[in-house]
């Protein structure tokens, strides 16, 4: 059973407050201080996912997270935006990720004015390879009743916590 | 906390001194007014990270959307970040071969490149050193 759950109008204003939510319940598990900015910023971009998902769909349900310290500390990230959508911003293995170097190599025409959609498409880009290279434990599975995914993130307890080591 | 931007002029370079968390619910902010330096007649526009304490994807995008915009118009971003957790983020998602990275801002003026003839310089335009934006919040 989670630990705590929160949900949010998906909006940007209300991602930092997961973030702050999620280290302060990390902290209260007693997971390793080291760990804290990295699951502050995989908790941000996935919540940034989910939030730019229903925002794209114009889907005004609410974000939701859930957050457990069992076995493992476990965030878990969902929305409520159809597969297709999701799938459109499929998380990748970072070697498959494209080379950031070519995001420069566009007609000179396109770069003295990038448009928005360009910096979105190097956003979520740059999104995937942060939790992809920041999260060893990353699952993104669909939910199991109607629509929506589920981003499902853990980090290892302290040794000895619950009766089980962590593992790195 | 949340954003704050603050620009300066240094050499032949603009300084955008930002400070705070550059995430989802900020970034907008930073584009707006590095689009205004841009606009403004800045050519080598230099990033401050120094004071950031957050920077996500969303920051990532705009850092590369100005870096493309500026070179567009000959100009170039520097990026100052003395940060282990800021340059890790750089480092995973491999944009730390995409931008100019310096540990200070001296060290980022100390190049010289505004000043070698490579792009104009924000002294083509007498306003291009002042804050055309005012600062943010």
């Amino acid at each position: 059973m989670p630990t705590v759950r929160l949900s949010f109008t998906p909006a940007p204003a209300h991602v930092r407050t997961a973030r702050l939510v999620g280290v302060a319940v990390a902290r209260r598990a007693g997971v390793a201080a080291e760990l804290f900015d990295e699951i502050r910023l995989a908790i941000g971009e996935a919540c940034s996912r989910a939030v730019a998902l229903h925002q794209d769909n114009a889907i005004p349900d609410l974000v939701e997270v859930a957050l457990g310290d069992d076995d493992r500390f476990t965030v878990r990230v969902i929305d409520r935006a159809p597969i297709d959508a999701a799938l459109g911003q499929a998380l990748s293995d970072p070697a498959e990720l494209a080379d950031p170097v070519t995001l420069l190599e566009e007609p000179a025409g396109q770069a003295a004015s990038p448009d928005r959609a360009a910096e979105e498409a190097v956003t979520v880009g740059m999104r995937l390879a942060l939790l992809a290279g920041l999260v060893d434990d990353l699952t993104v599975r669909p939910v199991d009743h109607g629509p929506g995914t589920e981003v499902r993130m853990s980090w290892p307890m302290p040794s000895g916590r619950n009766g089980t080591g962590g593992r790195g | 906390m949340e954003l704050s931007l603050s620009a300066r002029a240094a050499e032949d370079y603009l300084v955008l001194d930002v400070a705070g968390e550059i995430d989802v619910y900020t970034a907008p902010q930073l584009r707006e007014r590095l689009i205004a330096l841009v606009e403004g007649g800045a050519r080598h526009v230099i990033v401050n990270l120094d004071r950031v304490e957050f920077l996500d994807s969303t920051g990532l995008g705009v850092l590369v959307g100005a870096l493309k915009r500026l070179r567009g118009v000959g100009g170039e971003l520097y990026l100052v970040c003395d940060q282990e957790r800021l340059l890790k983020i750089f480092r995973i998602t491999g944009l730390d071969r995409v931008f100019s990275m310096y540990g200070s801002v001296e060290a980022a003026t100390a190049t010289g490149q505004a000043g070698s003839g490579a792009g104009s310089t924000p002294g083509d335009d007498p306003d291009a050193g002042a804050d055309p934006a005012g600062s943010a919040g």
